[in-house]
């Protein structure tokens, strides 16, 4: 199920299962293709997937998933949220640097 | 532990991969700092126009990996992390990322700008629910609904131009009675049918609870404030130089900009090129001109070094690159 990368494919048919139901908090990277940030903050989601055992890492394609990037009222990408007990506890938008993204959605140790 | 470089760029857009290109087709095995934000403001671009050498326009994207993949060719290192610290204050220079020392005798700094925000609490807290900096990212949210663009230069009208395609309608929001962009640019958004411009007005607030609603705006002149309905509001009121890594190692101006006389900086074998250093023209082709200036100015600088050393160890033989 996991890429190569660590990085999984969030869709619509996965999400119920693999986020909201998902015991482990998992970190969601809404991205489409067309957005520049988007591309600059996927080596960091990348890293962090590599790094972390204690999440999962996903990511959601908002022009293929529409319906679930409305449900979050996501109107801005990247947007990167932290789904624990199937809400979303923290979120951060736009591309940053990886120590301001994981303080962004309190992952620093 | 410190990796030795003879030249470290710091930053990755069009200043920083020219830069890289000269030098490493000069042999100094460039490593270049990309940043996090590598590929620069042009990834928050669709079609470059002024680019010169590609008459059907260019996606800026497209046109930053374009420029990596060049500067790559001849050599050039990439990091793909910011830079978290440096010290110029004696050579070779010292740049971290994080935990990781990286040593230089000559640093070009080519971190560009940023975004400029207006800085309202509400524009804050609905930043990513319809308050934007990036049309092309966020623009596919708002189909057929109004938005909002605020600012009077060319990225001000290429978002609203590009905006418009999208949705019903798109009001200019601009404290003046004049644009500063491009004639070219100007004349499409006036002549486009979906595009409104309210002048001589500035955003108070975005409105809205959980979505941006409403701009609110005052007039500058009669003082008046209206509600203008948006789903979005999008951001284009000019950019901030990315220099706070480098506040107390060179010489900055009181906007942040780096001083520079060429692209010499206040310290000896510091260079900076692109929008860093740039508060007029501030183009693709500017940054990477100076970016290739820099790297002659770099290289011409390291000979110097060298030579010196060589006249005060003639017997120490080099290895004949010089």
């Amino acid at each position: 199920m996991a890429e190569d990368n660590g990085v999984m494919e969030i869709t619509t048919d996965n999400f119920q299962a693999t986020v909201l139901e998902n015991e482990l908090p998992v970190l969601i990277d809404f991205w489409a293709e067309w957005c520049g940030p988007c591309r600059m903050i996927a080596p960091v989601i990348e890293q962090i997937a590599a790094e972390r055992s204690d999440i999962v890492v996903g990511k959601l394609d908002v022009d293929e998933n529409t319906e679930i990037a409305q449900r979050y009222h996501v109107t801005g990408i990247p947007f990167v949220a932290l789904f624990e007990h199937g809400e979303i506890s923290r979120y951060a938008v736009g591309a940053m640097p990886k120590a301001q993204l994981e303080r962004a959605l309190g992952l620093s140790d | 532990m410190a990796s030795e470089h003879s030249i470290v760029i710091v930053g990755g857009g069009p200043a920083g991969y020219t830069a890289a290109l000269y030098a490493s087709r000069a042999n100094l095995k460039p490593l270049v700092i990309e940043g996090y934000a590598s590929g620069g403001q042009l990834m928050l671009t669709t079609d470059v126009e002024n680019y010169p050498g590609f008459p059907d326009g260019i996606q800026g994207p497209e046109l930053m990996s374009l420029f990596r993949r060049q500067a790559e060719r001849f050599g050039a290192a990439m990091v793909q992390a910011d830079a978290s610290r440096v010290d110029f204050s004696s050579r070779p220079f010292g740049i971290w990322v994080e935990d990781e020392e990286y040593r230089a005798q000559t640093v070009i700094i080519a971190t560009g700008a940023s975004a400029r925000w207006l800085g309202l609490a509400s524009e804050e807290r609905l930043r990513g629910f319809g308050v934007s900096s990036c049309a092309t990212c966020d623009g596919f949210f708002f189909k057929d609904r109004p938005m909002v663009v605020v600012g009077g230069g060319d990225s001000a009208m290429e978002e609203a131009l590009y905006l418009a395609r999208i949705g019903s309608k798109v009001t200019l929001v601009h404290r003046r009675d004049d644009f500063r962009a491009s004639r070219i640019m100007v004349d499409r958004a006036l002549a486009h049918d979906r595009i409104a411009v309210r002048w001589n007005a500035v955003v108070d607030e975005v409105v809205g609870g959980r979505n941006v609603e409403a701009v609110r705006v005052r007039d500058v002149v009669t003082g008046e404030k209206e509600d203008i309905p948006a789903s979005a509001m999008f951001v284009a009121i000019g950019h901030i130089p990315n220099t706070a890594l480098f506040v107390g190692q060179v010489e900055l101006d009181a906007d942040g900009y780096v001083i520079t006389d060429g692209t010499r900086t206040s310290v000896e074998g510091v260079f900076a090129c692109g929008d860093v250093q740039d508060r007029v023209y501030r183009q693709a082709i500017t940054a990477a001109g100076s970016g290739c200036t820099a790297a002659m100015d770099a290289e011409r600088w390291l000979e110097g070094l060298h030579a010196a050393e060589d006249v005060s160890s003639t017997a120490a033989g080099r290895d004949g690159t010089a």
